[in-house]
């Protein structure tokens, strides 16, 4: 099995050292975490992390559920970047006087999508919001220019088929929740493993 | 005990009455009838110790020699008793000393509440005096753990503890609680039991179309396999286990951790799995076409190289931890649930049948291994006394009643292949972890725990030094541990794999000993030392006559050897029945 993008949204509890539980799932097995997002969700007192890493399928589901095990986690889904609609934001420093000189401003801002957030004497910032080809294309726009400081978010995605979690999440609160809530896709989607 | 109607109005009576965090605490362990607690005070858990000085009517409290003493006396009661152990430590060392005995806890299920003290909140963070981050140094080690600020969090916390620690697949949970917290006075609005929590799914639903299918591939099996491990003891199934093993007339063999789940003795009972367990199973395991997991996870131990891992059969996983299920081998049908409630629904559509043919397969590998192993180990030709016989000479003696409780390593081995056992729970080891120093202070909890039994601790020279001040424990409580070391001078198992695979260069096993039976004899314990076949028997049943604890010291051959052995990083079907085969 090759290795590839997965993008892991794991639904939980909002819990002191939840993050940390977590995050060793995957030290444990030597697994960098390219990039890691919480958030809330669409639930008010759901948090809702985004976590990239690049594996194998087979490592990523037995991460997966590893982490759904964790008494605080709600549901984990893992996803390839075709299932999902996702989004890094960068910031970039930049000299005004140089910029002001010799780019023109309205220009770049156009062709790259960006937006000045901050003009100052000083220093400009602008912001780039799209995938990571994107934000890195800009850092090669910026760089002649004397890029001062350069920072992107972790990436965050919504899942293109999902129907988001409020039907799930009534069906935890009850003791003897039905098939929805105990249903496990990992095991559903495997399906030759089943023919028999 | 009282009867939990009465705590229950006397927890109701204490409603709306002002109470300490301490109090709290212990309240709780009242309703959730925790009788013992394993423990060791200090600074930070000074108010939780001094409400405890009023509660020492209704609770038990032993005080160990070492916090690691604590957590393994816990896992003892528990073990032994299917109840949560409950263990209290102070911040910093005492905290720092319970991690081994958690990570014991977690790799082999054991459930656990351990409170710990922990500075004032106020000095959270300033490296103050005995202050650790015990959190998150335990995280990796607990089912699942939490730090208590407000005294008025504590009976939910701690019934949310007990709750994950006891269900679902059981595991140590640690509550962390600040000195504040626990003095601090709050107006208490009882207990309540937790039985639910939303982000927690303690059993899966038993999806039926799976056990239908795990039903079929076994009725039209011809040389179906099962293999048991703890899962069958923590979810009370023994009797689910034998009634469908019984039914289907599967040849079964168990994990070192499932041992005792069925009577050694079973006719359909065919021995241990893994790298020392029995020839038969582990060859035979390469030659089944369905193997039936039940309640065990594929250990290393007990796979040996997966590649090489019964490759030709369809294989069923009962498991009620779905992250278990194809974790390290392929399943055909996962049937995911608790086996109290999966094994029945098996039985009903599984065909009455016998194996006989393919049983007695298991029969002649078992012969074999008679000849080439079992014999000189139970009957040795040399003067020199074997491990093996003292366990059979103890089978013999106790019938197969006691509680055996081993270290690890060589003796542990051997121990677990020659033991007998006629009731469940019997068999209390350090399976995954393999926690050297385990045996002397789990077997003191499991004498709590089963105070009606006869609990025989067996170590090695090398484990019991260990834990050894355990013994003070035993001495100050008068608990009735019997304690076999099998003494062969060397750091025996280690010592065979630099005899096997190292070129015999013994690098540091060849360890020294006390006079233990002049060390038990300064902690007021009797005992004995053995090195003669003749004496052996006389000198067991003095230990299992004696009136309270008593140390038995039996010098064995240095350099016996555990076999078969299904060396590391090979198949199990290439199990070895000596060195020569290497």
């Amino acid at each position: 099995m090759q290795k590839q993008e997965f993008t892991i949204t794991v639904y939980t509890e909002n819990q002191i050292g939840l993050l940390n539980r977590i995050a060793i799932i995957f030290s444990r097995r030597k697994i960098n975490i390219d990039s890691l997002n919480t958030s809330p969700s669409e639930i008010d007192s759901v948090h809702r992390f985004t976590i990239v890493i690049n594996e194998t399928e087979e490592v990523v589901r037995k991460v997966c559920r590893q982490i759904e095990k964790q008494v605080e986690v709600l549901k984990v889904y893992y996803n390839t970047n075709d299932e999902i609609i996702w989004q890094e934001l960068a910031l970039y420093k930049v000299p005004t006087d140089i910029i002001a000189e010799e780019v023109k401003v309205e220009r770049l801002l156009s062709q790259h999508g960006a937006k000045a957030v901050v003009i100052r004497k000083d220093y400009t910032v602008f912001e780039v919001s799209g995938q990571r080809e994107e934000t890195d294309n800009f850092i090669k726009v910026l760089e002649p220019y004397g890029l001062i400081e350069f920072v992107r978010s972790a990436r965050i995605a919504i899942i293109k088929n999902s129907e988001g979690f409020h039907k799930k999440l009534s069906e935890f609160e009850y003791k003897e929740p039905g098939e929805e809530a105990i249903e496990n896709e990992f095991l559903n989607q495997n399906e030759e493993v089943f023919s028999m | 005990m009282e009867t939990l109607e009465l705590v229950k109005e006397k927890i109701e009576a204490r409603k709306n009455t002002t109470i300490s965090g301490g109090q709290a605490v212990l309240e709780a362990f009242l309703y959730e009838r925790v009788d013992t607690v394993f423990g060791y005070p200090g600074g930070a858990i000074m108010p939780i110790y001094d409400a405890l000085y009023d509660y020492n009517d209704k609770l038990t409290h032993i005080l160990v020699r070492h916090e690691q003493g604590a957590i393994h006396a816990a896992q003892g009661y528990a073990r032994v008793s299917g109840r949560t152990g409950v263990v209290f430590a102070t911040s910093g060392p005492g905290a720092t000393n319970l991690v081994t005995g958690l990570a014991d806890a977690m790799i082999d299920s054991t459930p656990l509440v351990c409170i710990t003290g922990q500075v004032f909140a106020h000095l959270l963070g300033t490296d103050a005096f005995q202050e650790t981050d015990v959190i998150n140094i335990t995280t990796p080690v607990t089912k699942w753990n939490y730090q208590v600020t407000d005294a008025t969090e504590i009976p939910a916390v701690l019934a949310k503890a007990f709750y994950i620690a006891g269900s679902g697949r059981p595991g140590p949970v640690l509550i962390d609680i600040t000195k504040n917290a626990q003095l601090q006075l709050f107006n208490y609005e009882g207990y309540k039991k937790c039985e639910h929590i939303r982000s927690y799914r303690p059993k899966p639903i038993v999806r039926k179309t799976y056990v239908e299918q795990a039903a079929e591939l076994i009725n039209k099996a011809e040389r179906p396999f099962v293999i048991f491990g703890q899962g069958v003891i923590l979810g009370k199934a023994e009797k689910e286990f034998a009634t469908f093993i019984e039914k289907a007339g599967i040849p079964s063999a168990w994990t070192i951790m499932g041992m005792s789940a069925i009577s050694t003795d079973h006719p359909l009972g065919v021995g241990m799995l893994g790298m020392h367990g029995n020839y038969g199973p582990n060859v035979l395991t390469n030659e089944c076409d369905v193997l039936i997991a039940v309640g065990m996870r594929f250990d290393d131990r007990v796979t040996g190289r997966l590649d090489k891992y019964a490759k030709q059969a369809k294989v069923i996983h009962l498991d009620i931890d779905p992250s278990e299920i194809d974790k390290n081998v392929k399943t055909t049908v996962p049937v995911w649930g608790d086996c109290k409630e999966t094994l029945p629904m098996l039985t009903a559509l599984v065909e009455q049948k016998t194996h006989t043919a393919w049983l007695n397969k298991f029969n002649e590998y078992k012969k074999k291994e008679e000849e080439k192993c079992i014999n000189a180990e139970l009957n040795p030709v040399t003067d020199e006394l074997t491990m093996g016989e003292v366990i059979n000479l103890l089978n013999e003696l106790t019938k197969g009643d006691a509680v055996i409780v081993t270290d690890v390593g060589q003796h542990q081995m051997v121990a677990c292949r020659y033991a007998k056992y006629n009731q469940s729970k019997s068999n209390i080891t350090s399976g995954g972890l393999g926690t050297m120093g385990f045996a002397l202070p789990t077997a003191i909890g499991a004498k709590y725990g089963a105070p009606e039994r006869t609990v025989v601790a067996i170590a090695g020279d090398g484990g019991i030094q260990m834990t050894i001040q355990e013994l003070g424990t035993i001495m100050q409580f008068k608990t009735d541990v019997k304690i076999i070391i099998l003494n062969n001078q060397f750091l025996g198992m280690v010592r065979q794999w630099q005899q096997l695979f190292h070129e015999k260069r013994y690098s540091f096993v060849n360890i020294t000993s006390p006079d233990f039976v002049q060390v038990a004899k300064g902690y007021y314990i009797d005992g004995q030392k053995v090195s003669e076949r003749a004496q052996l028997k006389a000198a067991l049943q003095t230990m299992l006559d004696h009136k309270g604890s008593y140390l038995l010291e039996v010098m064995v051959g240095k350099e016996n050897n555990v076999f078969p052995m299904v060396p590391q990083g090979r198949g199990v079907s290439e199990i070895v029945l000596s060195k020569d085969e290497i």
